[in-house]
């Protein structure tokens, strides 16, 4: 069943249009409100963490359990690959050459194994 | 001398400077455009995603969480979660933009990413003499080449997305680019260290209902975050 199965169309649009405001209201938060006061210490502290707070957590199930294995476990190419993502990023701080050195370590692995 | 700078060359040096992006934006517009396809969104439900929220990380976030069956509720807080990063942006952008008129500040937020802030930042810091009207024009012409692009690669992803091989393992798309997008930033120790919690705690928490244990667990490395980093920034001062 696919994602679009689950949900009706008109809750699939309500999504879309309540993040497309949600995100904007967080854009236009403080652009948008002149002579607010800035905001805290503590607040920008926590708010420096939020993507690396969610993203990582996001995707470690999805290295771990692929849709790909259907629940047989890790998939040892997508483990390769995934690591490979995460090296090549960190030496290169370079998201597009993170990207292409996860998929050419995938495929050479799928290839191999 | 800045004050003399005409207003269509700040646009087109911020078009020139964010071009460079293209090489990631396109390849990562198409990639969602194929896999929001591969979950069954029709072509409009695409586009509505990349044209009314524009922002990528939020947008897979999204995604894989429809992808799992999560709540609604669930899938718009966990993506919004993403984006609260675009607040702190916002908040830094203020004392440059904060007094353009009304609808160039709309347009300002609606086009705010990861590249239009950070160049932006990055000029305004470096040519502090710049006037508002040069600002506002160097922080939309870095939208140029960043933005656009975006909704049409979505597109063509879209597009092409019923025509791509299974044994191109398109599957693991999303958590390559994810990754992609991570890595470049695990540079501190409170960057590592929430990430670290994040996963660990997201893999603890995984048997609660979908979506929760995911924001419980981005909770708990936020406070990870700021905590490491306030102790660093005390024993640095000691």
């Amino acid at each position: 069943m696919t994602a679009a199965d689950h949900y009706s169309g008109p809750m699939i649009w309500g999504i879309i249009v309540v993040l497309g405001i949600g995100t904007f209201l967080l854009r236009y938060s403080f652009i948008g409100l002149i002579g607010s006061r800035p905001l805290p210490a503590w607040a920008l502290r926590y708010l420096r963490y939020t993507a690396v707070a969610v993203l990582p957590g996001l995707v470690a199930p999805l290295v771990l359990w692929p849709q790909a294995a259907e629940g047989s476990g890790a998939d040892p190419a997508r483990l390769l690959a995934a690591g490979a993502t995460v090296a090549v990023g960190i030496a290169t701080r370079n998201t597009l050459a993170a990207i292409l050195g996860g998929f050419a370590t995938l495929y050479l692995a799928l290839w191999l194994i | 001398m800045a004050s003399i700078t005409p207003i269509s060359h700040c646009f087109w040096r911020g078009a020139r400077n964010a071009l460079p992006f293209l090489l990631v934006i396109l390849p990562f517009g198409a990639l969602f455009g194929v896999a929001a396809t591969d979950a069954g969104l029709d072509l409009a439900e695409v586009m509505g995603f990349s044209i009314l929220v524009l922002a990528g990380a939020s947008q897979f976030t999204a995604l894989q969480l429809m992808n799992d069956h999560a709540p609604a509720f669930m899938v718009i807080v966990t993506s919004l979660a993403v984006n609260l990063r675009m607040a702190m942006y916002s908040v830094s952008l203020a004392p440059h933009l904060g007094r353009a008129a009304p609808w160039h500040r709309v347009l300002i937020a609606y086009l705010m990413t990861d590249q239009s802030f950070g160049l932006s930042q990055q000029e305004y810091e470096r040519a502090p003499a710049m006037s508002l009207p040069q600002k506002v024009a160097y922080f939309l012409g870095a939208c140029l080449p960043t933005c656009l692009p975006w909704s049409l690669s979505t597109l063509a992803g879209a597009l092409a997305g019923k025509a791509i091989p299974e044994g191109l393992a398109l599957d693991f798309a999303v958590p390559v680019t994810f990754l992609a997008m991570i890595a470049p930033g695990l540079r501190s120790v409170p960057h590592l260290a929430a990430a670290a919690v994040s996963v660990i705690a997201a893999l603890a928490l995984s048997p609660l209902p979908t979506g929760t244990g995911l924001l419980l667990a981005a909770l708990l490395a936020m406070w990870t975050g700021a905590t490491v980093e306030r102790l660093l920034e005390r024993r640095n001062a000691a």
